[in-house]
Protein backbone atom coordinates (compact mmCIF):
# COMPACT_ATOMS: atom_id res chain seq x y z
CA UNK A 1 0.00 0.00 0.00
CA UNK A 2 2.97 2.27 -0.55
CA UNK A 3 2.27 5.60 -2.14
CA UNK A 4 3.52 6.01 -5.64
CA UNK A 5 5.86 8.83 -6.47
CA UNK A 6 3.20 10.68 -8.41
CA UNK A 7 0.97 10.97 -5.32
CA UNK A 8 3.90 12.20 -3.24
CA UNK A 9 4.78 14.76 -5.89
CA UNK A 10 1.19 16.01 -5.91
CA UNK A 11 1.29 16.58 -2.17
CA UNK A 12 4.62 18.37 -2.45
CA UNK A 13 3.30 20.54 -5.28
CA UNK A 14 0.33 21.56 -3.14
CA UNK A 15 2.87 23.02 -0.73
CA UNK A 16 4.80 24.71 -3.55
CA UNK A 17 7.81 22.49 -2.93
CA UNK A 18 9.02 24.69 -0.08
CA UNK A 19 11.45 23.13 2.37
CA UNK A 20 9.65 24.86 5.26
CA UNK A 21 6.55 22.79 4.47
CA UNK A 22 8.36 19.53 5.27
CA UNK A 23 6.22 18.81 8.36
CA UNK A 24 2.96 19.60 6.54
CA UNK A 25 3.97 17.34 3.60
CA UNK A 26 4.84 14.46 5.93
CA UNK A 27 1.56 14.93 7.82
CA UNK A 28 -0.43 14.58 4.61
CA UNK A 29 1.48 11.47 3.59
CA UNK A 30 1.08 10.01 7.07
CA UNK A 31 -2.64 10.69 6.91
CA UNK A 32 -3.01 9.00 3.48
CA UNK A 33 -0.66 6.08 4.04
CA UNK A 34 -0.69 5.62 7.85
CA UNK A 35 3.10 5.36 7.96
CA UNK A 36 6.25 6.75 6.35
CA UNK A 37 8.31 4.12 4.48
CA UNK A 38 12.02 4.80 3.90
CA UNK A 39 11.59 5.28 0.14
CA UNK A 40 8.95 7.93 0.79
CA UNK A 41 11.25 9.86 3.12
CA UNK A 42 13.98 9.69 0.49
CA UNK A 43 11.65 10.98 -2.21
CA UNK A 44 10.44 13.85 -0.01
CA UNK A 45 14.01 14.81 0.92
CA UNK A 46 15.05 14.84 -2.70
CA UNK A 47 12.08 16.86 -3.91
CA UNK A 48 12.21 19.43 -1.09
CA UNK A 49 16.03 19.49 -1.16
CA UNK A 50 16.27 18.77 2.52
CA UNK A 51 19.00 16.42 3.85
CA UNK A 52 17.62 12.96 4.63
CA UNK A 53 19.03 13.30 8.15
CA UNK A 54 16.75 16.27 8.78
CA UNK A 55 13.71 14.48 7.36
CA UNK A 56 14.50 11.53 9.65
CA UNK A 57 14.88 13.94 12.56
CA UNK A 58 11.40 15.35 11.89
CA UNK A 59 9.83 11.94 11.29
CA UNK A 60 11.20 10.59 14.56
CA UNK A 61 10.72 13.77 16.64
CA UNK A 62 6.98 14.31 16.12
CA UNK A 63 4.51 11.84 17.55
CA UNK A 64 2.12 11.98 14.61
CA UNK A 65 4.56 10.08 12.38
CA UNK A 66 5.12 6.35 12.24
CA UNK A 67 8.17 4.70 10.72
CA UNK A 68 6.58 1.25 10.87
CA UNK A 69 3.42 -0.01 9.13
CA UNK A 70 0.19 0.56 11.04
CA UNK A 71 -2.94 -1.54 11.35
CA UNK A 72 -6.22 -0.75 9.62
CA UNK A 73 -7.66 0.77 12.77
CA UNK A 74 -5.93 3.25 15.05
CA UNK A 75 -7.00 2.74 18.65
CA UNK A 76 -6.19 5.61 21.01
CA UNK A 77 -6.82 5.20 24.71
CA UNK A 78 -6.89 8.47 26.60
CA UNK A 79 -4.72 8.38 29.72
CA UNK A 80 -5.25 12.05 30.61
CA UNK A 81 -5.96 12.99 34.21
CA UNK A 82 -9.76 12.87 34.02
CA UNK A 83 -9.84 9.56 32.12
CA UNK A 84 -7.19 8.13 34.44
CA UNK A 85 -9.31 8.68 37.53
CA UNK A 86 -12.33 7.28 35.72
CA UNK A 87 -10.64 3.96 35.00
CA UNK A 88 -8.67 4.41 31.77
CA UNK A 89 -6.08 1.92 33.02
CA UNK A 90 -8.68 -0.87 33.15
CA UNK A 91 -9.90 0.04 29.66
CA UNK A 92 -6.32 -0.14 28.40
CA UNK A 93 -5.74 -3.52 30.06
CA UNK A 94 -8.93 -4.85 28.48
CA UNK A 95 -7.87 -3.65 25.03
CA UNK A 96 -4.42 -5.19 25.55
CA UNK A 97 -6.00 -8.53 26.51
CA UNK A 98 -8.42 -8.51 23.59
CA UNK A 99 -5.91 -7.51 20.93
CA UNK A 100 -2.78 -9.09 22.37
CA UNK A 101 -0.75 -5.94 21.79
CA UNK A 102 0.79 -3.23 23.95
CA UNK A 103 0.79 0.52 23.26
CA UNK A 104 2.98 1.31 20.25
CA UNK A 105 2.37 -2.11 18.71
CA UNK A 106 0.33 -3.46 15.80
CA UNK A 107 -1.18 -6.94 15.76
CA UNK A 108 -0.03 -9.67 13.35
CA UNK A 109 -3.23 -9.37 11.26
CA UNK A 110 -2.55 -5.65 10.79
CA UNK A 111 -5.99 -5.00 12.19
CA UNK A 112 -5.36 -2.75 15.21
CA UNK A 113 -2.59 -0.37 16.23
CA UNK A 114 -2.72 0.67 19.86
CA UNK A 115 -1.53 3.96 21.33
CA UNK A 116 -2.04 5.75 24.60
CA UNK A 117 -2.65 9.49 24.31
CA UNK A 118 -2.85 12.31 26.81
CA UNK A 119 -6.19 14.09 26.94
CA UNK A 120 -8.42 14.00 23.90
CA UNK A 121 -10.28 17.00 25.26
CA UNK A 122 -13.61 15.48 26.21
CA UNK A 123 -13.00 14.83 29.90
CA UNK A 124 -16.72 14.88 30.70
CA UNK A 125 -17.00 11.65 28.71
CA UNK A 126 -14.12 9.79 30.34
CA UNK A 127 -12.85 7.17 30.05
CA UNK A 128 -12.52 7.80 26.34
CA UNK A 129 -11.36 5.51 23.56
CA UNK A 130 -10.91 6.88 20.04
CA UNK A 131 -10.88 4.59 17.03
CA UNK A 132 -10.06 6.05 13.59
CA UNK A 133 -10.97 9.47 14.91
CA UNK A 134 -14.37 8.44 16.26
CA UNK A 135 -14.76 9.01 19.98
CA UNK A 136 -16.30 6.39 22.20
CA UNK A 137 -17.12 7.98 25.56
CA UNK A 138 -17.87 6.58 29.01
CA UNK A 139 -16.65 3.16 27.92
CA UNK A 140 -17.06 0.27 30.33
CA UNK A 141 -15.08 -2.97 30.27
CA UNK A 142 -17.98 -4.82 28.66
CA UNK A 143 -18.49 -2.18 26.01
CA UNK A 144 -14.80 -2.17 25.13
CA UNK A 145 -15.09 -5.66 23.69
CA UNK A 146 -18.27 -4.75 21.78
CA UNK A 147 -16.68 -1.64 20.31
CA UNK A 148 -13.56 -3.51 19.19
CA UNK A 149 -15.65 -6.33 17.73
CA UNK A 150 -17.55 -3.85 15.60
CA UNK A 151 -14.38 -3.18 13.56
CA UNK A 152 -13.50 -5.54 10.71
CA UNK B 1 -19.19 35.73 -4.47
CA UNK B 2 -19.20 38.74 -2.21
CA UNK B 3 -16.34 41.15 -1.77
CA UNK B 4 -16.57 44.00 0.68
CA UNK B 5 -14.39 46.93 -0.35
CA UNK B 6 -14.99 49.59 2.29
CA UNK B 7 -16.17 49.91 5.91
CA UNK B 8 -19.37 51.52 4.57
CA UNK B 9 -20.06 48.52 2.33
CA UNK B 10 -19.58 46.27 5.35
CA UNK B 11 -22.26 48.15 7.29
CA UNK B 12 -24.68 48.02 4.35
CA UNK B 13 -24.03 44.29 3.94
CA UNK B 14 -24.56 43.74 7.68
CA UNK B 15 -27.92 45.52 7.53
CA UNK B 16 -28.90 43.34 4.56
CA UNK B 17 -28.11 40.19 6.57
CA UNK B 18 -30.08 41.45 9.56
CA UNK B 19 -33.10 42.55 7.54
CA UNK B 20 -33.24 39.10 5.96
CA UNK B 21 -33.44 37.45 9.35
CA UNK B 22 -36.51 37.23 11.53
CA UNK B 23 -35.50 36.99 15.20
CA UNK B 24 -38.96 35.64 15.98
CA UNK B 25 -38.61 32.65 13.64
CA UNK B 26 -38.23 29.38 15.55
CA UNK B 27 -34.68 28.12 15.34
CA UNK B 28 -33.20 25.04 16.96
CA UNK B 29 -29.54 25.46 17.89
CA UNK B 30 -27.49 22.34 18.46
CA UNK B 31 -24.08 22.27 20.12
CA UNK B 32 -21.66 20.71 17.63
CA UNK B 33 -18.28 21.05 19.32
CA UNK B 34 -15.91 18.09 19.59
CA UNK B 35 -17.25 16.94 22.95
CA UNK B 36 -20.91 17.08 21.92
CA UNK B 37 -20.06 15.34 18.64
CA UNK B 38 -18.49 12.60 20.76
CA UNK B 39 -21.74 12.27 22.69
CA UNK B 40 -23.76 11.86 19.50
CA UNK B 41 -24.48 15.40 18.32
CA UNK B 42 -23.89 14.53 14.66
CA UNK B 43 -26.58 11.83 14.74
CA UNK B 44 -28.95 14.21 16.53
CA UNK B 45 -28.26 16.92 13.92
CA UNK B 46 -28.97 14.58 11.02
CA UNK B 47 -32.21 13.52 12.69
CA UNK B 48 -33.31 17.15 13.19
CA UNK B 49 -32.73 17.86 9.49
CA UNK B 50 -34.82 14.81 8.53
CA UNK B 51 -37.61 15.64 10.95
CA UNK B 52 -37.89 19.27 9.81
CA UNK B 53 -38.44 18.02 6.25
CA UNK B 54 -40.75 15.17 7.26
CA UNK B 55 -42.94 17.41 9.37
CA UNK B 56 -43.11 19.94 6.52
CA UNK B 57 -41.44 22.70 8.56
CA UNK B 58 -38.60 23.55 6.15
CA UNK B 59 -39.71 27.15 5.75
CA UNK B 60 -40.77 27.80 9.31
CA UNK B 61 -38.16 26.17 11.58
CA UNK B 62 -34.41 26.68 11.26
CA UNK B 63 -31.48 24.61 12.50
CA UNK B 64 -28.15 26.09 13.49
CA UNK B 65 -25.15 23.98 14.48
CA UNK B 66 -23.11 26.06 16.92
CA UNK B 67 -19.84 25.69 18.76
CA UNK B 68 -19.28 24.48 22.31
CA UNK B 69 -21.55 25.82 25.07
CA UNK B 70 -19.22 24.55 27.77
CA UNK B 71 -21.56 22.18 29.59
CA UNK B 72 -20.13 19.14 27.78
CA UNK B 73 -21.03 16.83 30.63
CA UNK B 74 -24.70 17.23 29.68
CA UNK B 75 -24.30 17.32 25.90
CA UNK B 76 -25.58 17.27 23.26
CA UNK B 77 -27.35 20.54 24.07
CA UNK B 78 -30.31 21.97 22.16
CA UNK B 79 -31.69 25.47 22.63
CA UNK B 80 -35.04 26.32 21.10
CA UNK B 81 -35.15 29.94 20.00
CA UNK B 82 -36.66 32.47 20.48
CA UNK B 83 -37.98 31.14 23.83
CA UNK B 84 -34.47 29.81 24.63
CA UNK B 85 -35.75 26.58 26.11
CA UNK B 86 -32.69 24.49 26.91
CA UNK B 87 -32.69 20.72 26.50
CA UNK B 88 -29.79 18.53 27.61
CA UNK B 89 -28.42 15.08 26.79
CA UNK B 90 -30.50 14.76 23.66
CA UNK B 91 -30.81 11.39 21.96
CA UNK B 92 -31.95 11.02 18.33
CA UNK B 93 -35.20 9.56 19.70
CA UNK B 94 -36.03 12.87 21.42
CA UNK B 95 -35.84 14.80 18.16
CA UNK B 96 -39.35 14.30 16.67
CA UNK B 97 -40.97 15.74 19.79
CA UNK B 98 -38.57 18.71 19.93
CA UNK B 99 -39.14 19.54 16.27
CA UNK B 100 -42.91 19.23 16.48
CA UNK B 101 -42.88 21.57 19.48
CA UNK B 102 -40.74 24.20 17.77
CA UNK B 103 -43.72 26.17 16.52
CA UNK B 104 -45.32 26.30 19.95
CA UNK B 105 -42.57 28.04 21.85
CA UNK B 106 -44.44 28.03 25.18
CA UNK B 107 -44.62 24.25 25.20
CA UNK B 108 -41.81 22.66 27.21
CA UNK B 109 -40.63 19.05 27.31
CA UNK B 110 -40.06 18.58 31.03
CA UNK B 111 -37.98 15.42 30.97
CA UNK B 112 -35.26 17.04 28.83
CA UNK B 113 -34.79 20.07 31.07
CA UNK B 114 -32.00 20.53 33.60
CA UNK B 115 -32.94 19.36 37.08
CA UNK B 116 -31.31 21.21 39.94
CA UNK B 117 -29.75 18.45 42.07
CA UNK B 118 -30.35 20.42 45.29
CA UNK B 119 -33.99 21.42 44.88
CA UNK B 120 -35.20 19.00 42.18
CA UNK B 121 -36.51 22.04 40.39
CA UNK B 122 -36.64 22.01 36.56
CA UNK B 123 -34.77 24.86 34.88
CA UNK B 124 -35.87 26.10 31.46
CA UNK B 125 -33.18 28.63 30.46
CA UNK B 126 -29.47 28.03 30.08
CA UNK B 127 -28.55 31.23 31.92
CA UNK B 128 -30.35 30.05 35.07
CA UNK B 129 -28.56 26.70 35.28
CA UNK B 130 -26.12 26.96 38.23
CA UNK B 131 -23.18 26.03 35.97
CA UNK B 132 -23.79 29.17 33.86
CA UNK B 133 -25.40 31.48 36.41
CA UNK B 134 -22.24 33.03 37.80
CA UNK B 135 -20.28 33.16 34.57
CA UNK B 136 -19.50 36.36 32.70
CA UNK B 137 -18.93 35.34 29.12
CA UNK B 138 -17.33 37.90 26.82
CA UNK B 139 -14.89 36.18 24.48
CA UNK B 140 -16.84 32.93 24.71
CA UNK B 141 -20.22 34.68 24.69
CA UNK B 142 -21.22 34.14 21.07
CA UNK B 143 -20.18 30.49 20.90
CA UNK B 144 -23.65 29.16 21.58
CA UNK B 145 -25.49 31.39 19.14
CA UNK B 146 -23.52 31.45 15.88
CA UNK B 147 -22.73 28.85 13.26
CA UNK B 148 -18.91 28.95 13.03
CA UNK B 149 -19.04 27.76 9.42
CA UNK B 150 -21.19 30.73 8.40
CA UNK B 151 -19.36 34.07 8.23
CA UNK B 152 -22.70 35.89 7.92
CA UNK B 153 -23.60 34.73 11.44
CA UNK B 154 -20.46 36.44 12.72
CA UNK B 155 -21.25 39.59 10.72
CA UNK B 156 -24.80 39.58 12.09
CA UNK B 157 -23.48 39.95 15.65
CA UNK B 158 -21.21 42.84 14.67
CA UNK B 159 -18.28 40.81 13.40
CA UNK B 160 -15.37 42.63 11.72
CA UNK B 161 -16.71 45.98 12.95
CA UNK B 162 -13.59 46.36 15.12
CA UNK B 163 -11.44 45.78 12.04
CA UNK B 164 -13.47 48.36 10.11
CA UNK B 165 -13.10 50.83 12.99
CA UNK B 166 -9.33 50.32 13.07
CA UNK B 167 -8.81 50.56 9.31
CA UNK B 168 -11.07 53.57 8.85
CA UNK B 169 -9.96 55.83 11.65
CA UNK B 170 -7.18 54.52 13.87
CA UNK B 171 -3.46 54.69 13.30
CA UNK B 172 -1.35 51.70 14.39
CA UNK B 173 -0.20 53.87 17.32
CA UNK B 174 -3.81 54.46 18.38
CA UNK B 175 -4.49 50.72 18.39
CA UNK B 176 -1.30 50.02 20.32
CA UNK B 177 -2.23 52.67 22.91
CA UNK B 178 -5.67 51.14 23.34
CA UNK B 179 -4.27 47.62 23.80
CA UNK B 180 -1.67 48.89 26.29
CA UNK B 181 -4.31 50.86 28.17
CA UNK B 182 -6.53 47.77 28.34
CA UNK B 183 -3.75 46.01 30.28
CA UNK B 184 -4.60 42.80 28.45
CA UNK B 185 -2.25 40.02 29.50
CA UNK B 186 -1.38 36.91 27.51
CA UNK B 187 -3.96 34.17 28.03
CA UNK B 188 -1.61 31.27 27.26
CA UNK B 189 -0.34 31.09 30.81
CA UNK B 190 2.65 33.45 30.85
CA UNK B 191 0.53 36.52 31.43
CA UNK B 192 2.93 38.85 29.61
CA UNK B 193 1.35 42.26 28.81
CA UNK B 194 0.19 41.99 25.20
CA UNK B 195 0.69 45.70 24.49
CA UNK B 196 4.37 45.62 25.49
CA UNK B 197 4.96 42.57 23.34
CA UNK B 198 3.34 44.28 20.35
CA UNK B 199 5.27 47.49 20.95
CA UNK B 200 8.60 45.66 20.85
CA UNK B 201 7.82 44.27 17.41
CA UNK B 202 6.29 47.49 16.16
CA UNK B 203 9.42 49.46 17.13
CA UNK B 204 11.83 46.91 15.63
CA UNK B 205 13.53 48.25 12.52
CA UNK B 206 13.13 45.10 10.40
CA UNK B 207 10.81 45.43 7.41
CA UNK B 208 9.35 41.92 7.54
CA UNK B 209 7.35 41.00 10.65
CA UNK B 210 5.00 38.21 11.60
CA UNK B 211 1.98 37.57 13.80
CA UNK B 212 1.29 34.08 15.10
CA UNK B 213 -1.61 32.41 16.90
CA UNK B 214 -0.50 29.78 19.39
CA UNK B 215 -3.19 27.11 19.27
CA UNK B 216 -0.97 24.26 20.42
CA UNK B 217 -3.13 23.63 23.45
CA UNK B 218 -2.12 20.40 25.07
CA UNK B 219 -2.50 20.40 28.84
CA UNK B 220 -4.84 17.70 30.12
CA UNK B 221 -8.36 18.99 30.59
CA UNK B 222 -7.67 22.30 28.84
CA UNK B 223 -9.68 23.04 25.71
CA UNK B 224 -10.48 26.72 25.85
CA UNK B 225 -8.62 27.38 22.61
CA UNK B 226 -10.25 24.48 20.82
CA UNK B 227 -13.70 25.69 21.84
CA UNK B 228 -12.97 29.12 20.35
CA UNK B 229 -11.35 27.81 17.18
CA UNK B 230 -14.29 25.49 16.63
CA UNK B 231 -17.02 27.84 17.78
CA UNK B 232 -15.97 31.38 16.85
CA UNK B 233 -12.94 31.29 14.54
CA UNK B 234 -13.56 34.71 12.98
CA UNK B 235 -13.11 36.45 16.33
CA UNK B 236 -9.53 35.12 16.47
CA UNK B 237 -8.86 36.11 12.86
CA UNK B 238 -10.24 39.61 13.42
CA UNK B 239 -7.93 40.11 16.40
CA UNK B 240 -4.99 38.77 14.42
CA UNK B 241 -5.60 41.11 11.47
CA UNK B 242 -5.80 44.08 13.85
CA UNK B 243 -2.54 42.97 15.50
CA UNK B 244 -0.84 42.62 12.13
CA UNK B 245 -1.93 46.13 11.12
CA UNK B 246 -0.62 47.49 14.42
CA UNK B 247 2.87 46.02 14.24
CA UNK B 248 3.15 46.18 10.43
CA UNK B 249 3.03 42.47 9.57
CA UNK B 250 1.69 41.17 6.26
CA UNK B 251 1.84 37.47 7.01
CA UNK B 252 0.34 35.50 9.89
CA UNK B 253 0.32 31.89 11.02
CA UNK B 254 -2.03 29.77 13.05
CA UNK B 255 -0.23 26.88 14.70
CA UNK B 256 -2.91 24.37 15.63
CA UNK B 257 -2.59 20.76 16.73
CA UNK B 258 -3.57 18.18 14.15
CA UNK B 259 -5.26 16.34 17.03
CA UNK B 260 -7.99 19.02 16.77
CA UNK B 261 -9.47 18.13 13.34
CA UNK B 262 -12.66 20.18 13.73
CA UNK B 263 -10.66 23.22 14.89
CA UNK B 264 -8.39 22.91 11.86
CA UNK B 265 -11.43 22.58 9.59
CA UNK B 266 -13.31 25.56 11.02
CA UNK B 267 -10.37 27.97 11.16
CA UNK B 268 -9.31 27.00 7.62
CA UNK B 269 -12.84 27.61 6.37
CA UNK B 270 -12.94 30.93 8.23
CA UNK B 271 -9.70 32.01 6.53
CA UNK B 272 -10.99 31.18 3.04
CA UNK B 273 -14.28 33.00 3.71
CA UNK B 274 -12.48 36.05 5.13
CA UNK B 275 -10.31 36.07 2.02
CA UNK B 276 -13.38 35.90 -0.22
CA UNK B 277 -15.13 38.76 1.64
CA UNK B 278 -11.99 40.89 1.58
CA UNK B 279 -11.11 40.86 5.30
CA UNK B 280 -7.85 39.17 4.29
CA UNK B 281 -5.73 39.55 1.17
CA UNK B 282 -4.84 42.73 -0.67
CA UNK B 283 -6.13 46.18 0.21
CA UNK B 284 -8.34 45.09 3.11
CA UNK B 285 -11.55 47.21 3.24
CA UNK B 286 -9.90 49.70 0.90
CA UNK B 287 -7.26 50.67 3.46
CA UNK B 288 -4.24 49.67 1.40
CA UNK B 289 -3.26 47.17 4.08
CA UNK B 290 -2.39 43.64 2.87
CA UNK B 291 -2.40 40.56 5.08
CA UNK B 292 -2.58 36.79 4.59
CA UNK B 293 -2.85 33.92 7.09
CA UNK B 294 -1.69 30.32 6.83
CA UNK B 295 -2.57 27.33 8.98
CA UNK B 296 0.27 25.11 10.19
CA UNK B 297 -0.77 21.80 11.71
CA UNK B 298 1.28 20.68 14.70
CA UNK B 299 2.55 17.12 14.32
CA UNK B 300 2.34 16.12 17.95
CA UNK B 301 5.04 17.53 20.19
CA UNK B 302 3.97 18.99 23.51
CA UNK B 303 7.07 21.21 23.64
CA UNK B 304 5.94 23.12 20.54
CA UNK B 305 3.51 25.08 22.70
CA UNK B 306 6.57 27.02 23.90
CA UNK B 307 6.94 30.08 21.69
CA UNK B 308 10.47 29.61 20.34
CA UNK B 309 9.95 25.87 19.78
CA UNK B 310 6.70 26.67 17.97
CA UNK B 311 8.46 29.11 15.65
CA UNK B 312 11.17 26.54 14.90
CA UNK B 313 8.44 24.03 14.04
CA UNK B 314 6.79 26.61 11.74
CA UNK B 315 10.08 26.78 9.83
CA UNK B 316 9.73 23.05 9.15
CA UNK B 317 12.23 21.81 11.72
CA UNK B 318 12.11 19.84 14.95
CA UNK B 319 10.53 22.09 17.53
CA UNK B 320 13.07 22.67 20.25
CA UNK B 321 13.20 25.78 22.43
CA UNK B 322 16.13 28.15 22.28
CA UNK B 323 17.44 30.44 25.02
CA UNK B 324 15.65 33.78 24.89
CA UNK B 325 18.50 36.24 25.28
CA UNK B 326 16.73 38.11 22.50
CA UNK B 327 12.95 37.89 22.75
CA UNK B 328 11.01 36.52 19.81
CA UNK B 329 9.08 39.77 19.37
CA UNK B 330 12.48 41.17 18.29
CA UNK B 331 13.95 38.08 16.65
CA UNK B 332 11.56 35.15 16.22
CA UNK B 333 10.18 33.30 13.19
CA UNK B 334 12.86 33.31 10.44
CA UNK B 335 14.77 35.65 12.81
CA UNK B 336 12.22 38.41 12.20
CA UNK B 337 10.16 40.28 14.83
CA UNK B 338 7.21 37.99 15.59
CA UNK B 339 4.27 38.60 17.89
CA UNK B 340 2.99 35.29 19.15
CA UNK B 341 -0.15 35.34 21.28
CA UNK B 342 -2.52 32.70 22.50
CA UNK B 343 -5.89 32.11 20.77
CA UNK B 344 -7.85 33.71 23.58
CA UNK B 345 -5.57 36.76 23.72
CA UNK B 346 -6.21 37.48 20.03
CA UNK B 347 -9.96 36.97 20.46
CA UNK B 348 -10.03 39.68 23.15
CA UNK B 349 -8.75 42.33 20.74
CA UNK B 350 -12.00 43.01 18.80
CA UNK B 351 -13.83 43.47 22.11
CA UNK B 352 -11.24 45.95 23.37
CA UNK B 353 -11.35 47.94 20.12
CA UNK B 354 -15.14 48.00 19.95
CA UNK B 355 -15.89 48.74 23.59
CA UNK B 356 -12.71 50.52 24.60
CA UNK B 357 -9.91 49.95 27.08
CA UNK B 358 -11.81 51.82 29.82
CA UNK B 359 -14.65 49.32 29.60
CA UNK B 360 -12.21 46.41 29.56
CA UNK B 361 -10.30 47.54 32.65
CA UNK B 362 -13.53 47.62 34.67
CA UNK B 363 -13.62 43.83 34.39
CA UNK B 364 -11.23 41.47 36.12
CA UNK B 365 -8.83 41.81 39.02
CA UNK B 366 -6.36 44.54 39.96
CA UNK B 367 -3.45 42.79 38.29
CA UNK B 368 -5.24 41.15 35.39
CA UNK B 369 -8.02 42.73 33.38
CA UNK B 370 -10.81 41.17 31.37
CA UNK B 371 -12.23 37.68 31.64
CA UNK B 372 -10.52 34.30 31.47
CA UNK B 373 -11.99 31.15 29.97
CA UNK B 374 -11.57 28.05 32.12
CA UNK B 375 -12.21 24.44 31.35
CA UNK B 376 -12.67 22.07 34.22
Amino acid sequence: MNLDNEKIDQIIDRHHGEASSLIQVLLEIQSDNHWLPKEVLERVSEKLQVPLSRTMHIASFYKAFSLVPKGRHDVHICMGTACHVRGAKRVLETVEDLTGIKPGETDADMKFSLETVNCLGCCALGPVMEINGKTHGKVTIGETANVLNSYE
Amino acid sequence: MIRINTPEELEIFRQEILSGRDPGKPCITLCSGSACNASGSEEVGARIEEEIIQQGLSGSVGLRKTGCHGFCERGPIIINHPAETTYLQIKPGDVPEIVSNALQQDKVINRLLYTDPGTNEKIVHESEIPFYKHQKRLVFGSNGSIDPKNIDDYLAIGGYSALAKVLSGMSPEDVLDEVKKSRLRGRGGGGFPAGSKWEGSRDASEKIKYVIVNADEGDPGAYMDRALLEGNPHSILEGLIIGAYTIGAHEGYIYVRQEYPLAVENISLAISKALEYGFLGKNILGSGFDFVVKVHKGAGAFVCGESTALMTALEGRAGEPRPKYVRSNIRGFWDKPSVLNNVETWANIPLIINKGADWFTQIGTEGSKGTKIFSL
